[in-house]
């Protein structure tokens, strides 16, 4: 950007907090930033919530018990490589390049689904196990944090449906490179997340 | 059942009160809404206000909220005193308890959530854009969404009234009372899903004020340049966007134990109800300053601006400001100290709450010190002022006296808590709402409030409160608890009456509120400001006519100091009024209807989930889901205003000041 190098009138560089109002896809990006902090925040309560709650079992089941570490495995790896897949998908939106775009995002839309279905699978297997969320304390907060994040997945993933959609339809236009840019956030941040939930909930599971 | 749990049972037809109340709103929005048709009101309404994404309307209308909202809340209050000034000894008073439960309960969340929630935030959104020297918010649609989103929270909450009841569970509705268990009825539910949806507006419009300030100061306002009503707005929006989704994390695992059978707070299934009591106050404490801070800034603008001087301590009053911002998420247990946490924890905590007077005490001694030596103009903001630092100061004390924990073992959920808190929350922030309304009016609507109707107001709401809360100091200490629908004990009854007259004394106070408005609005022509100036101010809202133009600033000033408009003035620095060839296009964003369709699907959401509608609550979210994808299909279209319009309007402007 240029704005860095705006000179003042007496020769000096203007400094950053003088130059006025940031251009808009800093302003955007920015505000989607505090809305993703505000985001972690809800997690973290509920991270919290599962900490106090973790050995809450009430005679049923535990953790160890229930949890298929290696199904926990494949589905955080599609998880990750959509990251990488939504990486990719941000450079050719950034470069206008829609060939590339609409491969990578669909790409990212397969992993993330493949996801969400074995974490649909995990909780269906559990249910049936008699260890629903309203069997213990320990499992309601397993159920509410694992499931909140699951339910961003699923957001996400519309999100990016409608996306594909815009971009079909619109182009790339400044509002729709603005839009996928914040998705690109958001769906790294949903990244952040699990990293702490498989670590805390499936590996910290004892 | 395709209606849930609604049926003819739920309006209270045997309640004589509730269904006089009800009928005379409903008369009173009927005339309203009939008087709106018959003058054709609706297509300006809706152009002007209603899908306005102007940060000056909007900022109007949570007032207008607010102000509406506090005639609510204060009934309520006034049916306590009335109450307990009756229900002492054999007298029972008039009101049964499990209605006096819902009223308590009702008036702590209207008043937090909206009356002082959308009044701080309302002066919010009006004033900082104009004080940083912008044109609008960052996200003008959103800020839209999120007043109608607070407004669609309002609307549930009074729904209670008449469709089913309140939670009679306190303000903050503790489990496992507030469980499913010991609340089977829809009164938890009202509020909870009210406060979801309204929070929701709040954390947006947190989100949105945060950016602005961040990312959007006009060129040259560097963060040591910001007047310090943006500084305390930018730490209670850094509060909003911490705090508040915690607040929405912990209602979303009271509701889901309520409608799922969860158990996070239930007694069985180890469920920990202590647990939503550290959440909740973690949200809740930052509360307290999310709302004062605010007004801490509107008495920082109008001190400096009524005593002619610049603010003292300028900068120890910016780090006073982020100290208590940072400080206020460390505080939360000195709310129940009584409830089992140990010496130690309590220690911190009850130390940690007193560190927070020094940074309040320096604020004081810089309001103090900036009237030293200034030439004190005894204005009606500068009265709210003065009562204000000396009715806080003492609020402030009993605090720090509740802040340790053996003294609040005996001070525990006692009257004399409820006075400390009404101390502050009423000496602090109502005066300082309604100084920033009396100080902010005439830049909103080009004229100014009836000065004398103005004092009369802050003598009834100054005097009113030390009668009515001072009584509850001395009761508190002789043993009377909070949320006692009646008491034996025949020697708190003329306090109890004190109490009452000086509630009595409010209510005249509010009464006049509404007479000042209506008087001023007819007496506009003799109090007109044509100057934009209309108290010499400082800062750079009132560099611009009064009302702004839609677009605030023609060009964007150049900002070189703080007090940037004083310190033009002084220069004799037209900086405002620039040749006409220094004009360029401005461009404004386009009014939208998002908000208001958006908040519209809300209600009914919430309404069909507290009533266990299940078919309505997903057409609603269906509803919600195609305005979001309308508005996301909406092109980037924007107002051009040309140079000539800006002419047009500027000599307007100007040619009425001369």
């Amino acid at each position: 950007m240029t704005s860095a190098e705006l000179v003042g009138g007496d020769g000096h560089a203007v400094p950053f907090s003088e130059q006025g109002p940031a251009p808009k896809q800093v302003v955007v990006g920015y505000g989607f930033w505090l809305f993703l902090l505000s985001d972690i925040i809800i997690f973290a309560a509920l991270f919290a919530a599962y900490a106090v709650l973790s050995g809450a079992v009430a005679g049923g089941p535990s953790g160890p018990e229930l949890f298929d570490r290696q199904r926990v495995f494949t589905e955080t790896m599609c998880l990750l490589a959509s990251s990488v897949t939504c990486g990719f998908g941000s450079i050719a939106v950034q470069r206008r390049n829609q060939a590339l775009a609409y491969f990578w995002m669909t790409a990212t839309l397969v992993l993330g689904a493949l996801f969400l279905k074995q974490e649909v699978a995990e909780f269906s297997a559990m249910v049936a196990l008699g260890a629903g969320p309203s069997r213990s304390a320990f499992l309601s907060a397993f159920y509410t944090l694992v499931g909140t994040h699951g339910m961003h997945v699923t957001v996400g993933l519309a999100w990016l449906i409608v996306m594909l959609a815009q971009l079909a339809t619109l182009g790339f236009q400044p509002m729709v490179q603005r839009r996928f840019f914040c998705f690109a956030l958001f769906w790294h941040a949903l990244d952040i997340v699990w990293i702490g939930v498989f670590t805390i909930v499936y590996l910290g599971a004892h | 059942m395709t209606l849930g749990r609604l049926s003819w049972d739920a309006i209270p037809f045997d309640q004589p009160i509730i269904m006089g109340t009800s009928a005379v709103i409903g008369l009173g929005i009927l005339a309203i809404l009939a008087l709106v048709t018959y003058k054709g009101w609706w297509p300006y309404l809706w152009r002007e206000w209603i899908t306005s994404v102007d940060h000056k309307r909007i900022g109007v209308m949570y007032v207008l909220l607010a102000l509406v909202m506090l005639v609510r809340g204060f009934a309520d209050a006034i049916m306590m005193r009335t109450q307990l000034a009756l229900a002492a000894g054999g007298a029972q008073g008039y009101l049964p308890p499990e209605h006096y439960d819902q009223i308590f309960s009702a008036h702590g969340t209207i008043m937090i959530f909206f009356v002082a929630m959308p009044f701080v935030v309302g002066l919010m959104n009006f004033a900082v854009p104009l004080q940083l020297g912008i044109r609008d918010v960052a996200f003008p649609v959103l800020n839209n969404v999120s007043f109608w989103l607070t407004a669609a929270g309002v609307l549930l909450v009074n729904l209670s009234l008449f469709v089913g009841e309140f939670a009679r569970t306190g303000w903050l509705a503790y489990p496992p009372l507030s469980e499913i268990a010991y609340s089977p009825g829809v009164g938890v539910d009202y509020y909870l899903w009210s406060l979801q949806i309204a929070g929701l507006g709040t954390l947006l419009s947190g989100i949105n004020l945060t950016t602005t300030i961040l990312k959007m100061r006009a060129p040259g306002m560097r963060y040591s340049r910001m007047p310090v009503f943006c500084w305390t707005a930018l730490a209670s929006n850094l509060l909003i966007v911490a705090a508040f989704p915690i607040l929405t994390a912990t209602f979303a695992m009271l509701l889901l134990d309520r409608y799922c059978g969860f158990h996070f707070f239930t007694n069985d299934a180890g469920g920990n109800p202590m647990m939503y009591i550290n959440l909740i106050w973690i949200w809740g404490h930052p509360e307290v300053y999310i709302l004062i801070l605010p007004a801490f800034g509107v008495f920082s603008e109008v001190v400096a601006t009524f005593s002619g001087k610049p603010l003292f301590g300028y900068r120890s009053m910016v780090m006073a400001t982020m100290a208590i911002c940072v400080l206020s998420f460390v505080v939360w247990l000195h709310h129940f100290f009584t409830m089992g946490a140990g010496a130690n924890v309590n220690a911190f905590f009850g130390v940690a709450t007193m560190i927070i007077a020094v940074p309040t005490g320096v604020k004081v001694f810089n309001w103090l010190f900036t009237m030293y030596g200034g030439r004190i103009r005894f204005s009606v903001p500068m009265y709210w002022t003065i009562g204000f630092i000396v009715t806080f100061v003492i609020g402030g004390m009993t605090g720090v006296l509740m802040a340790i924990p053996p003294a609040d073992f005996v001070l525990h959920n006692s009257l004399f808590l409820i006075a400390h808190f009404h101390n502050t929350a009423i000496g602090g922030v109502v005066f300082g709402v309604l100084a920033g309304y009396t100080y902010w009016f005439p830049k909103a609507f080009g004229f100014t409030l009836n000065e004398r109707l103005g004092k009369a107001i802050f003598w009834c709401w100054f005097i009113g409160f030390y009668l009515a809360f001072m009584p509850l100091y001395v009761l508190g200490l002789m043993g009377a608890t909070r949320r006692m629908q009646h008491y034996s004990e025949l020697s708190w009854k003329p306090w109890m009456m004190v109490a009452f007259c000086g509630a009595v004394l409010i209510f005249i106070g509010i009464a006049l509120t509404v007479v000042q408005l209506i008087v001023s609005i007819r007496q506009r022509n003799l109090h007109r400001d044509r100057t934009g100036d209309a108290w010499a101010g400082r800062t750079l809202e009132w560099s611009v006519p009064s009302p702004p133009p839609a677009w605030n600033f023609a060009r964007l000033p150049l900002v070189e100091s703080t007090d940037a408009f004083w310190v033009a003035k002084q220069r004799q620095n037209e900086n405002a009024r620039a040749p006409a060839d220094a004009y360029t296009s401005v461009h404004i964003p386009r009014s939208n209807p998002t908000g208001i369709f958006l908040a519209f699907f809300a209600v009914i959401y919430g309404f069909a989930m507290i009533w266990h509608i299940f078919w309505l609550a997903i057409a609603a979210l269906i509803g919600g889901l195609l305005v979001g994808l309308i508005q996301a299909w909406r092109p980037e279209r924007e107002i051009e205003i040309t140079p000539q319009e800006i002419l047009v309007y500027e000599a307007r402007a100007t040619g009425g000041a001369a």
